[in-house]
């Protein structure tokens, strides 16, 4: 017998919906086979890693603080994942929004006014927009590969935030601490449950999942994503700017990861620090095709992955694993997602040996 | 005709299928279908896209597996279990749809198609010495995703040339070909059959399958319907035995007056953006209302940077280049062109006037959202989309389970009726159509075919490219010949030859013809 791999007539619908499930199930047996190999418990190890960190009020909402800048980021890549433009530079995006937005308070520190928020989420937008923009510039302009650029600003962008907050930005009154001024409570996402950290960025990540998901299925604009990414002649065929679309989306992208980047300087984190991501901006890369592109699967990817940032903490202080974890779980997650992939256009037959047989 | 002479009834069949059933969930592809190919024979299987051809011919080169029925191969019953086994048994097969690596060379697509490793310099020079053994010019060291689809079967060709078969399936080969080509491909087979080759050919050109075929297998709607002798029927009988009723030819009635010129080329001169591609050198043309003018070529002779600058993919240099209704158009965009009532219906199906994995809704809404206002207020109006879609699929007898269906599951045929719909739909001024009914069964051709002269006589200019002549004999007015990216003097239909148009096909009067027409101008 021999195991055929063999091309469906349609991709398959179900296998789109069926294939993250398998993937997470893959990763949860691989995941205890390596909790077992580090000599812990797997069940407990698992116990630990899904289910304490969210089984009380302050964990549940923790696990909101965290999904709010993936599924920020998340949703931003996915309308160019769609579109074939491949940003993989959120974080560089989510950084250099956090500067800009954050900046603003850095200047205007001692302005007590109720328009300091909203004139930073916007500049964070703008700031992410623009990191955004340069690889859509350089991609429409000299045909850069925006994988390599968008990736390379990453480092630009935090290599900038740390010069910042160990220079010009630092705190006066912060005994030389790598750190800007403590934002002050008009610079500061509202609170919106008592004895928790859940803050209005939430609403915002609602707001874009929303919003997006009615531009891609209901507007022109997300119309011509669709078919860019689909069928770019046929793009240009009903007359859609390829290049349009190319800065859209990284413009798009790059403001909605901006966004994140003021939620978290202006939300858990407080101030501006050498680093104010725990690399958000990647693990949304995982979110965005975790949950197939589409808004709604986005909003149960980056739960999930939230969960596992909490998850890696909770074991580590539980039972001692290495925080690092975290990373080898999201890792697993895509690797499987993208093998099962397969799935969807292609089966599994068996057959005899190809051979000719009388 | 049957010069080869018709082999001898004595012999054993090299290839004989008995009962072959396969059943698709829903549908029943194949029903008890008999074939028998006797070793030098030429054998026509003749049937509408859906009629269950490519389903058997995939079944005997290995792809699918039937689910009743017997293999014989020279009298021994087998199975095929892959195309690489069909391959060693001696079968070759060239598909309709290609399957080659866009982004390598002619060499290295042919290396992969054959067995073991290959010495890549004495191949190219083996590739080239087939290809033009048979008159199928092929470039070894060209990129396919450069190539035209015309040059892209010439690959398909040769590589199956190459292995000698001893059966060779062709999936309507001469599509992309000049008469005269064709001619010499038919002179081709011929001496591989009398080499003693089967060949089962599969084709909607019912003249040439009666030049060169010496049996024919009909079917219709997965069912077997007889054997005949080609030579022996008429296009019309094999034509109805194929469909099952009487075939209405395309009505043409003579327009005694033609209208006013919509379109307008005046010295349009293109670069090419493609290395490999044909600049178009001081084209001029006029088309006007109620008339079809075709454009007949050889692929790869400027047909597709003559399309892009038409439709507005690629803008021409001088707005004037390029007048609707003695408009300049020649720098506006395809929307805005739409706007002024100019429809193109592109080559390629599937990714170019389709997007394969939306479904027929979204393709309608593609190319018609600004004609047809399906814009409310910036968002998709989806109930009036829907509404329009239904009524391409209506009016355009598309076959399909329904709107939600994507595009990419539609039969070629029917795929080609969609577009041809959503764009006559639109109401234009001026259509463009490139190779209209390029693999589509004969019932979609006669229907889009009717369509067009329809469209004509309500007083559209209708401009179409096609490498089929019969298409064009059967349709056009006016008749011009692109060659080497120059465009000849149009001729009345009624005024010139198949012989005529072959010899300014090969190029010979290219350059004489370009300034009888500047004079003209």
């Amino acid at each position: 017998m021999l195991l055929k791999i063999e091309k469906r007539p349609e991709p398959s619908r179900k296998m789109v919906y069926v294939t993250p499930v398998l993937a997470l199930l893959l990763t949860v047996v691989t995941s205890m086979a390596l909790f077992e190999f580090l000599g812990v418990n797997p069940v407990e190890a698992l116990r630990n890693f899904f289910i304490v960190p969210i089984n009380n009020k302050y964990g549940a909402t923790e696990l909101l603080v965290k999904a709010t800048p993936l599924i920020l980021c998340a949703i931003g890549l996915s309308v160019g994942f769609r579109a074939n433009v491949w940003n993989i530079g959120a974080e560089g995006q989510l950084t250099f929004g956090a500067i800009v937005g954050g900046g603003v308070f850095v200047y205007f520190h001692d302005v007590d006014s109720v328009f300091l928020l909203p004139i930073m989420i916007a500049m964070g937008a703008l700031g992410g927009a623009i990191w955004g923009g340069i690889p859509a510039f350089l991609k429409t302009r000299f045909n850069a590969n925006e994988i390599l650029t968008s990736l390379m600003l990453v480092y630009v962008a935090l290599l900038l935030l740390s010069f910042l907050v160990h220079g010009p930005w630092r705190d006066p009154d912060g005994f030389n601490f790598p750190e800007s001024r403590v934002f002050s409570d008009s610079a500061t996402m509202p609170v919106l449950l008592e004895g928790t950290r859940l803050h209005f960025g939430t609403i915002l990540a609602l707001l874009a999942v929303f919003g997006t998901w009615i531009m891609l299925a209901k507007t022109l604009v997300g119309f011509q994503v669709k078919v860019i990414g689909a069928a770019p002649k046929a793009g240009a065929y009903a007359g859609f700017s390829q290049k349009k679309i190319i800065w859209f989306s990284l413009l798009f992208g790059g403001a909605l990861a901006g966004i994140a980047g003021v939620s978290e300087v202006a939300g858990p984190v407080g101030q501006l620090l050498p680093s104010i991501s725990p690399g958000y901006g990647f693990t949304a890369i995982i979110v965005a095709f975790l949950g197939r592109l589409h808004p709604a699967g986005i909003i149960f990817a980056g739960l999930l992955m939230a969960l596992t940032y909490l998850g890696g903490e909770t074991a580590q202080i539980n039972l001692g694993l290495p925080v690092a974890v975290t990373g080898v779980f999201q890792g697993m997650v895509l690797f499987y997602l993208l093998a099962c992939d397969v799935l969807v256009n292609y089966r599994f037959r068996f057959n005899k040996i190809g051979k000719v047989t009388s | 005709m049957g010069d080869g002479g018709t082999p001898h009834g004595a012999l054993k069949p090299r290839l004989e299928l008995r009962g072959i059933t396969k059943a698709f969930p829903g549908v029943l592809a194949n029903d008890k279908i008999d074939l028998k190919i006797l070793p030098g024979e030429i054998h026509a299987l003749l049937g509408e896209n859906g009629a269950g051809k490519s389903t058997l011919v995939k079944i005997i080169y290995g792809v699918l597996e039937a689910d009743e029925g017997d293999l014989l191969w020279n009298g021994v019953p087998l199975r095929i279990a892959s195309p690489h086994a069909a391959r060693k048994l001696g079968i070759g097969m060239i598909f309709q749809h290609f399957s080659l690596f866009e982004a390598m060379t002619v060499t290295e697509n042919i290396a992969l198609g054959l067995p073991g490793r290959q010495n890549m310099a004495e191949l190219a020079r083996r590739i080239v010495e087939v290809s033009n053994n048979y008159g199928l010019p092929l470039e070894p060291h060209r990129h396919v995703h450069t190539l035209s689809v015309g040059e892209k079967q010439r690959i398909e060709i040769v590589r199956c040339l190459l292995q000698n078969p001893k059966l060779l399936i062709m999936d309507e080969p001469t599509s992309v070909l000049t008469p005269q080509e064709a001619d010499k491909m038919f002179e081709t087979l011929r001496r591989l059959a009398d080499e003693g080759v089967s060949i089962l050919y599969i084709s909607h050109k019912l003249d040439e399958i009666k030049a060169l075929c010496h049996k024919a297998t009909i079917l219709r709607g997965g069912k077997y319907i007889t054997e005949c002798d080609p030579t022996q029927e008429t296009s019309k009988s094999l034509a109805e035995m194929m469909i099952g009723t009487n075939l209405v030819a395309p009505e043409h009635v003579e327009n005694a007056t033609r209208g006013e010129v919509r379109l307008k080329i005046r010295d349009l001169s293109m670069e090419t953006s493609d290395q490999f591609g044909v600049n178009l050198s001081q084209i001029n043309l006029d088309v006007r209302a109620g008339e079809v003018m075709g454009i007949a070529g050889v692929a790869g002779n400027g047909q597709v940077e003559f399309l892009e600058a038409l439709s507005g993919e690629v803008l021409s240099q001088d707005p004037a280049n390029i007048q609707l209704d003695g408009k300049p158009i020649g720098k506006l965009g395809p929307v805005e062109r739409r706007n002024l009532r100019l429809a193109f219906v592109p080559e390629d199906r599937l990714g170019h006037g389709s997007v394969p994995e939306m479904d027929l809704v979204d393709n309608a809404f593609l190319s018609a959202y600004s004609q047809k206002k399906l814009l409310k207020a910036g968002f998709i109006d989806r109930s009036t989309t829907t509404a329009f879609a239904e009524e391409i699929v209506q009016k355009f007898d598309v076959r399909t389970a329904g709107v939600s269906h994507t595009a990419g599951s539609l039969s070629g045929g029917n795929l080609q009726k969609f577009i041809v719909g959503r764009e006559m739909l639109q109401d234009p001024r001026l259509i463009i159509i490139a190779h209209p009914t390029w693999g589509v069964d004969a019932g979609a051709a006669a229907a889009i075919h009717q369509a067009i002269i329809d469209l004509a006589e309500n007083g559209a200019a209708v401009l179409v490219v096609s490498q089929d002549l019969d298409e064009l004999f059967a349709i056009s007015d006016q008749i011009a010949v692109i060659a080497e990216g120059r465009l000849s003097v149009n001729r009345n239909i009624r005024e010139i030859t198949i012989e005529e148009i072959g010899l300014l096909m090969g190029g010979t009067h290219g350059a004489g013809e370009r300034k009888e027409v500047s004079s003209v101008a």
